[in-house]
């Protein structure tokens, strides 16, 4: 139990300072900014827990509207990611961002229909 | 010379050729999808077909007269009466707002069109975008060729016309446009992990989400496909990136429709999407620990990669199946079961194993709907899974999930149509390619000897192309130089053989796709045509005539009861309330009506009394032969009438004792009285059709009606069309005073019998009522009598 706890400890300490080290700059960005949104989820998520979920259509829309922002700009990390450089040949990261822009226009302009 | 040289680069550049003529090609497939359909406008007229289209048209006209946000607060209170329906929220309005919109656009631009043209032409208009859908598709999956060969194919191929020829103005006519430009773009997403791709596929899925029920297959199957190369471990972060961004757009979009709801979230349909989005979540994440934390050693990692994947797989499958027995998440609808057990509706649900279009598919409906399609199209599946990639896993799982439906419902041959062409397009394709070079190095033989120095750089490219036909030593020499590209070559002869072989069989296939249009798939079935000996042609349009006596006859506000079936006709063309259409919603009403019409007539009255029916409408084919009459479905309202109402109908007590169902004299009693049965054979028995034949024959089942003597109490005929095809009945008012059943009590006095007028000449002043009447040489007659009726009585 002990050795895998430390384990565990090593490992996370290995990751952060590999995180440190390596990620460049503008991923260290976006992963402020996915950590942002992870903690508004979670807001809304622990608030709907007290409140409930009455108006349905407003607590989905606001909380997809959260996993959504989360998931596109997890998408456009893996796409500026130079690590990933291979899979995304045609893609640079300007168009990555001008395609996140798309998507989200799409998802806020749902998400303002449907929050009612 | 420096011009003609440009002219003739530009006209010996293949990709401006290739061009051309692949524009030309696919303008060619839309024009031929588009005309191929009008079989039914050229020989009947411009008139929307079957039974959902009439629904579909008249929402239409409602959407266009009063407005979109009227129409999505529509509440329809001429259907299923008393209960009404709320139309808005109970729609796919894709389809209504597509027609719409095009009806908009025209008439702004003062091209007046009426809206019934509009709907008739849609089937058609986007029957074309199919095709070329089909060829944009295929060009991702294989090539350019065999996309125009699908394009080519999806233009005329049966299955697909026979949902979409002009007036059949259904859902499915603009879904599989809509589900074909998803799956490509798809592809697309699939092939460059872009979030504009994925982010237009989600829009083709709204609009899909929009349009047809079945959109549930589109979000089974791209997750299935995400799913399975998992499994083959062909993840790479191009899928991560298309599913996520495809997944959570579409799931958001797709609760926009009022008919979906929140069911996106909250029924099994759709959770194995949202299962697959976690675990590809969970997958990536540790996919990504992974390239941080490569320090680690190999097999420590593959345990813990293992581990951790197998953990969160489990934890979705738990998580759902928790929030299914909470009560979170819907379990399975009926439907879907039904699509697993084929025996499932017959047991539980009659009414959906009662269309006929819900019956399993025969062999010879698969041959007839895609003729030679079928046989090449494992041909198909098997170049797909020998060049195996990330798309072309999908086709096959398309291909391998559509053949499996397609063959538990007639209906979703549909489905399966447009993955056949493809794959038999690429079969042909692979096929031609093969065998259609042979004309290649022929020429560039000829060129080869004219002008050997121009073409050498040509030669080179071509060499591929070499076979050994030409007999000439120079020829052979190369061969011996340039090994071929090909495994082995072939002999000119047998490639003519076989591309004309091939040629001939796309010819049968194109003449039978001909002849299935013209002569299966375009009817409109309202109105019907029958054909003389000498080839001339008779129209029925008994039911128009019918529905329009409605309309011009029966107040505005009567209701009319008929089977289901005809709900929506009578909504559409007689504009009158109906008690059930084909929106079968629910089955305890349809159990009512059903119950009224298999039980006698005293008992349908009450029924109908309860339902405050106007008039009942039946459809009897026994005159004319015409077999879809509500005779032959009458078992169906027995069984779903028994299935609410197992204590008063029984199945078996409308079948004779060795378990016929006949409607001549040995049929069943309680058949032979039957409201259904004495509606449809009410003075039939007095008509003779043909000399031949005795009165009362029935046509359409050829026999001789058992019950020739059919008298009403509470009904009477109020109309019935030309051809006997429709009758129309009205339902009486009650009557003031009820005659009591029971024989009045005998007294001395006589009653007085009849009303006579005081005027004629017994009722003249001073008359003695009751005085006896006595002839000279007589007794009283009333003495005479009395033993007469006792010795009756005794016999």
């Amino acid at each position: 139990m002990a050795t895998s706890q430390a384990n565990v400890f090593t490992v996370v300490s290995k990751f952060y300072d590999e995180y440190v080290t390596t990620t460049p700059q503008r991923l260290k960005i976006i992963d402020a900014y996915l950590a942002y949104i992870m903690l508004t989820g979670i807001f809304q998520f622990g608030y709907c827990l007290l409140v409930g979920t009455f108006p349905f259509n407003s607590f989905l829309s606001g909380f997809i509207s959260c996993v959504a922002s989360f998931v596109l700009a997890v998408c456009l990390r893996v796409q500026v990611n130079p690590q990933n450089r291979k899979d995304f040949l045609h893609i640079s990261p300007e168009r990555a961002f001008a395609d996140f822009v798309f998507a989200h226009i799409i998802l806020h302009l749902v998400v303002m229909n449907f929050i009612g | 010379m420096a011009g003609e040289s440009n002219i003739r680069t530009a006209l010996s550049n293949p990709a401006g050729w290739q061009s051309l003529l692949s524009f030309s090609i696919l303008a060619l497939a839309y024009l031929a999808a588009f005309s191929s359909r009008l079989f039914a406008v050229i020989r009947f007229e411009s008139i929307i077909h079957e039974f959902d289209p009439w629904f579909n048209y008249r929402s239409t006209h409602h959407l266009v007269n009063y407005g979109f946000y009227n129409f999505l607060n529509w509440f329809d209170e001429r259907a299923w009466y008393p209960l009404g329906r709320i139309v808005g929220g109970t729609v796919y309005p894709g389809l209504m707002v597509t027609a719409g919109t095009i009806h908009w656009l025209l008439n702004s631009l003062h091209i007046t069109v009426h809206i019934r043209d509009v709907c008739v032409f849609l089937a058609p208009t986007f029957s074309g975008l199919t095709s070329i859908a089909t060829y944009l598709l295929t060009k991702e999956l294989w090539s350019q060729g065999a996309g125009l060969l699908a394009a080519c194919f999806i233009a005329i191929v049966p299955g697909y016309i026979s949902r979409s020829v002009a007036g059949s103005y259904d859902n499915e006519g603009i879904a599989i446009f809509a589900l074909l430009f998803t799956y490509f773009l798809w592809v697309k997403s699939v092939k460059t992990g872009s979030i504009f791709w994925a982010g237009c596929t989600a829009l083709a899925y709204f609009y899909m989400v929009s349009a047809w029920g079945g959109y549930v297959y589109i979000i089974n199957l791209i997750p299935l496909h995400v799913f399975v190369l998992l499994l083959m471990g062909r993840f790479s972060y191009r899928i991560f990136v298309a599913y996520c961004a495809f997944f959570i757009l579409g799931l958001v979009l797709s609760m926009q429709i009022p008919f979906v709801g929140f069911q996106p979230i909250r029924t099994s349909e759709h959770m194995a999407s949202a299962g697959v989005f976690a675990l590809l979540i969970a997958y990536g994440f540790l996919k990504y620990l992974h390239t941080h934390l490569s320090s680690l050693t190999k097999s420590e990692m593959r345990s813990l990669f293992v581990f951790a994947v197998a953990a969160s797989a489990a934890a979705v499958l738990m998580a759902v199946v928790y929030l299914t027995y909470a009560g979170y998440v819907a379990p399975w609808s009926g439907r879907f079961y039904s699509l697993y057990d084929t025996g499932y509706a017959k047991i539980h649900i009659p009414i959906i194993a009662s269309v006929s279009e819900h019956q399993p598919t025969t062999w010879v409906s698969f041959f007839f709907d895609l003729h030679v399609l079928v046989c090449t199209f494992p041909a198909g599946v098997w170049f797909c899974i020998k060049k195996i990639n990330d798309e072309r896993v999908f086709i096959v799982l398309y291909a391998i999930s559509a053949s499996y439906f397609a063959g538990v419902m007639v209906r979703l041959m549909l489905t399966l149509t447009p993955v056949v062409c493809i794959l038999s397009a690429i079969a042909f394709s692979n096929v031609l390619e093969r065998y259609l070079v042979d004309d290649t190095p022929k020429i560039h033989h000829i060129e080869d000897e004219s002008e050997d120095d121009e073409e050498g750089d040509k030669r080179n490219k071509s060499k591929d192309l070499y076979d050994k036909v030409t007999k000439t030593a120079g020829k052979v020499r190369k061969i011996r130089h340039e090994p071929s590209g090909e495994p082995e070559s072939l002999g000119g002869n047998v490639k003519t053989i076989v591309v004309m072989a091939v040629m001939m069989i796309l010819m049968m296939f194109a003449v039978h796709c001909t002849w299935v249009t013209s002569n299966a798939y375009s009817s409109p079935s309202v109105v019907l045509a029958s054909y003389n000996h000498d080839g001339s042609r008779n129209i029925l349009d008994d039911f128009r005539e019918a529905y329009y006596w409605l309309r011009q006859n029966t107040d505005d506000h009567s209701r009319v009861m008929s089977w289901w079936d005809y709900g929506y006709q009578i909504a559409g063309m007689a504009n009158r309330t109906t008690l059930v259409d084909n929106n079968t919603w629910n089955n305890s009403h349809i159990a009512l009506v059903g119950k009224a019409m298999s039980s006698n007539e005293t008992r349908a009255y009450e029924i109908m009394k309860a339902l405050d029916v106007d008039y009942v409408l039946v459809i009897f084919g026994g005159v004319i032969g015409y077999s879809g009459d509500d005779i032959n479905k009458f078992l169906w309202m027995v069984r779903i009438a028994e299935g609410e109402h197992p204590k008063e109908i029984r199945e078996g007590d409308y079948f004779t004792p060795q378990g016929e169902f006949r409607v001549d004299k040995a049929g069943s009693k309680t058949l032979l009285n039957c409201l259904m049965y004495k509606l449809c054979y009410y003075r039939f028995g007095e008509m003779q059709l043909d000399f031949r034949t005795p009165p009362g024959f029935d046509r359409t089942r050829n026999v001789e009606i058992g019950n020739k003597d059919i008298s009403f109490q509470h009904m009477e005929e109020a109309y019935t069309t030309e051809h006997w095809l429709v009758r129309i009945y009205k339902v009486k008012k009650q009557d003031n005073r009820v005659r009591l059943d029971h024989t009045a009590r005998k007294t001395d006095i006589k009653p007085k019998t009849k009303f006579t007028s005081r005027k004629s000449g017994k009722r003249k002043r001073g008359f003695i009522k009751n005085k006896m009447l006595i002839k000279k040489g007589k007794r009283p007659s009333s003495k005479n009598k009395k033993p007469s009726r006792k010795t009756s009585s005794k016999k």
